[in-house]
């Protein structure tokens, strides 16, 4: 019972993505019974989870380098579509000049992508912890000049990628009854736990986030940690942007990953993590980047005038963070424990009465 | 031990004042560097009146994120209700009861009910405030596009009127090459945004109220401890974003004249990099007001010397970022210098006339 306990509590900071989402399965039931229903196409699933799951998988990426940046630097980084639209200008650059499109061709223009997404990363970083200035400051250059620099590697066009590969990594290889962005969603995923699991990552993040002269004064550099997360959200802006544009099968510089930093930010927040670094949960992230999805699928299936898409968004928005503040939490938790004394009391007073009958009967039985 | 008692012990120079010299400075020499590589544009005076006439709104939405800046939050949701607040007044001054006068009530109403809302979330219910007003930024880009999808032209004859209405400088001007004199001319917009800077500038500097801002945001623990309210500052530091934001689409849509869903779009940036440039750093506690300003004549100047230049689209805003970057680095290398008490902003020693004279008795 103890352990069960121990593992709830560990649990905790999940509590509100996870009622988030319970809530909307809830309201998304209500609505039709055959929200769980998955119909098969081509030999692939499709349904409103697959969709779902498909439609997340750049923000959950992107999600997972927010949470480290979020709690490395105590602030956001918004130009991660901007690097995104870059990394992909890169990767149709490439795959375009090449002769003749091959698996490896891919790979490498991925590489490069990644690559370039490094750079970027690290021009971020280096005004982040060299220079001291604040990630949001240091992040609106290239959110501001990004587009352009895309716009500039397409050659003032959008190019269109028409190839069996990319197609093919856009949607389902065939065979394979899972569409391709999940599975490369659920291998990110799997990666980012095994670098948490077997590293010292997670440790020193939090460490830095918390406190970085306490973290420099135990040898920790919070220099050089900051860095690499920078460097991590570089490889994760450049991974959402491979799946963006495979998705789209062209290279929209002016639209591809647009706005996506406030979904993102949101959802590191809908996760349970704070804002202004520190701990943080990649779980909850995740959970928080499939919900937003969730929230805007359900809005559309709600049938809510699409004008006022935006508005519904920030209401639920609003709604869940009051819910989730600590102040509010408190209050409720005052609340529940003289809701508690009360009862506890009324029990007593009714434990009394029963004593005093069960004696007064008792004595009219000695009568 | 001499030096100090004859002359008065110079005090030194904050941190505000120190960020807010540097945009003064970076703000002269660029305009000076204009003036001189274009002198055909940038001679005029008319030139330096439109980066107000036609930017009014982006002034008015700094001053407001300035405040909510320099006590330690993020307002991120000034542009959308700039551009929310151009599409209510458009359509009420289009009704058949509109009036000037309904219409900036609407705009101060919008702009304060924002205000209030993320004022009491933010500092009553300690919840963060970028996610909060990021929810304040969608609720009105979602309620804007609710109102009207389609641009509306405000012909009402008094709005009209005031659109058009123009302040003439008659000593001020220049003659075209027909050999009329052409007179400068100011909008009313850029009268709001004087009497803001100064009213703002007072507020921050004179009043109770923009001492505890910076105090809470310089250190919103030790404030509370000195015992200001932390939380009513901040509450009132968000509302007057919001009413500023509502001000600032009010004239938004005296300069325009039409109320459109891209009203405002990307404001928030703008201002965000425009206070950045003037001195006023993310992180609170410190900044002059006067540099939200000085920080948008500068991002201006660069926009309308890209434009002057010639250079591409695509290149201005690789340009403009590339500006700000230098800016950057400069504001933090010049910190950082400073931090090490390496660099002091004072005359060097050899050249202080007090000194010289100092010496000069010392030998004596």
């Amino acid at each position: 019972m103890s352990r069960l306990k121990a593992y709830a509590n560990r649990l905790s900071h999940l509590f509100l993505p996870l009622s988030v989402l319970a809530l909307l399965i809830i309201i998304n039931l209500i609505k039709g019974t055959d929200y769980f229903s998955i119909t098969m196409v081509n030999g692939a699933f499709y349904g409103n989870i697959p969709n779902i799951l498909f439609g997340a998988s750049e923000l959950v990426i992107l999600s997972i380098g927010m949470t480290l940046v979020t709690a490395a630097s105590r602030g956001q980084d918004i130009s991660i579509g901007e690097i995104g639209a870059i990394t992909s200008a890169t990767f149709v650059l490439y795959v375009l000049n090449a002769r003749e499109v091959t698996l490896l061709t891919i790979l490498v223009g991925f590489l490069i992508s990644c690559v370039v997404g490094i750079i970027l990363g690290a021009f971020n970083g280096t005004l982040v912890s060299v220079f001291k200035v604040q990630p949001m400051v240091a992040t609106l250059i290239l959110f501001l000049g990004g587009r352009s620099i895309a716009f500039m590697i397409d050659g003032k066009v959008s190019p269109i990628l028409a190839n069996e590969i990319s197609n093919k990594i856009g949607t389902v290889i065939p065979g394979v009854p899972i569409q391709t962005p999940i599975i490369l969603t659920a291998v990110f995923i799997a990666i980012v736990a095994i670098v948490l699991k077997t590293t010292n990552l997670r440790l020193y993040v939090e460490s830095v986030g918390i406190n970085p002269n306490a973290a420099r004064l135990n040898g920790i550099d919070p220099k050089k940690i900051i860095f690499l997360t920078f460097l991590i959200m570089g490889v994760c802006s450049a991974v959402a942007g491979f799946i963006a544009v495979n998705k789209a099968g062209r290279h929209d510089s002016v639209n591809i990953l647009k706005f996506i930093m406030m979904d993102a930010i949101l959802a590191v927040a809908l996760g349970g993590n704070s804002l202004a670094g520190g701990k943080f949960s990649i779980t909850g992230s995740i959970i928080g980047a499939y919900t937003i999805e969730m929230l805007n699928r359900t809005l559309l299936r709600l049938e809510v005038n699409p004008e006022a898409i935006k508005s519904f968004k920030a209401v639920f928005i609003i709604i869940l963070m009051v819910i989730a503040s600590p102040v509010v939490r408190v209050m409720v938790k005052k609340v529940l424990d003289r809701a508690k004394m009360l009862y506890a009391e009324r029990q007593a007073d009714g434990l009394n009465n029963t004593v005093v009958s069960i004696t007064g009967t008792t004595g009219k039985k000695e009568d | 031990m001499r030096t100090l008692n004859t002359t008065k012990r110079k005090t030194r120079l904050s941190n505000s004042n120190l960020l807010f010299m540097i945009a003064g400075i970076i703000f002269v020499l660029m305009y000076g560097f204009a003036l001189i590589s274009y002198p055909g544009s940038f001679m005029h005076f008319q030139t330096f009146f439109d980066l107000f006439n036609l930017n009014s709104a982006l002034f008015i939405v700094t001053l407001g994120l300035c405040v909510v800046m320099i006590s330690g939050g993020i307002d991120i949701s000034v542009g959308a209700v700039c551009g929310l607040v151009t599409m209510a007044c458009a359509m009420f001054l289009q009704s058949t009861m509109g009036s000037i006068w309904g219409a900036l009530l609407l705009a101060l109403g919008i702009g304060t009910a924002f205000g209030v809302l993320h004022g009491f979330l933010i500092a009553y219910l300690e919840i963060q405030p970028f996610i909060i007003t990021l929810g304040g930024m969608f609720l009105a880009q979602g309620l804007l596009t609710t109102l009207h999808k389609n641009p509306i032209n405000v012909t009402m004859p008094a709005f009209v009127a005031l659109r058009n209405f123009t302040i003439e400088i008659p000593w001020l001007g220049t003659v075209n090459r027909l050999g009329f004199f052409i007179p400068c001319e100011i909008k009313p917009g850029v009268i709001v945004v004087v009497v803001l800077v100064i009213l703002y500038a007072v507020l921050m500097k004179w009043s109770r109220f923009g001492r505890n801002v910076y105090a809470v945001g310089g250190n919103s623990e030790s404030a509370r401890l000195l015992g200001i309210n932390v939380k009513r500052t901040m509450f009132f530091s968000y509302v007057i974003s919001g009413l500023t934001a509502g001000i600032s689409g009010f004239v938004f849509l005296m300069t325009t004249g039409a109320g459109n869903i891209g009203n405002g779009a990307l404001f928030e940036m703008k201002a965000i990099a425009s206070n950045v440039i003037g001195g006023i750093l993310l992180n609170g506690g410190v900044g002059n007001l006067l540099g939200a300003p000085i920080g948008t004549l500068t991002l201006l100047t660069i926009n309308e010397l890209i434009r002057a230049a010639g250079v591409q689209s695509n290149l201005q805003a690789i340009v403009s970022g590339l500006l700000l970057y230098i800016f950057i680095v400069l504001q933090s290398i010049i910190m950082s210098l400073r931090g090490r008490r390496n660099f002091r902003f004072a005359l060097p020693s050899w050249l202080k006339p007090h000194q010289l004279q100092d010496e000069k008795k010392i030998e004596n």
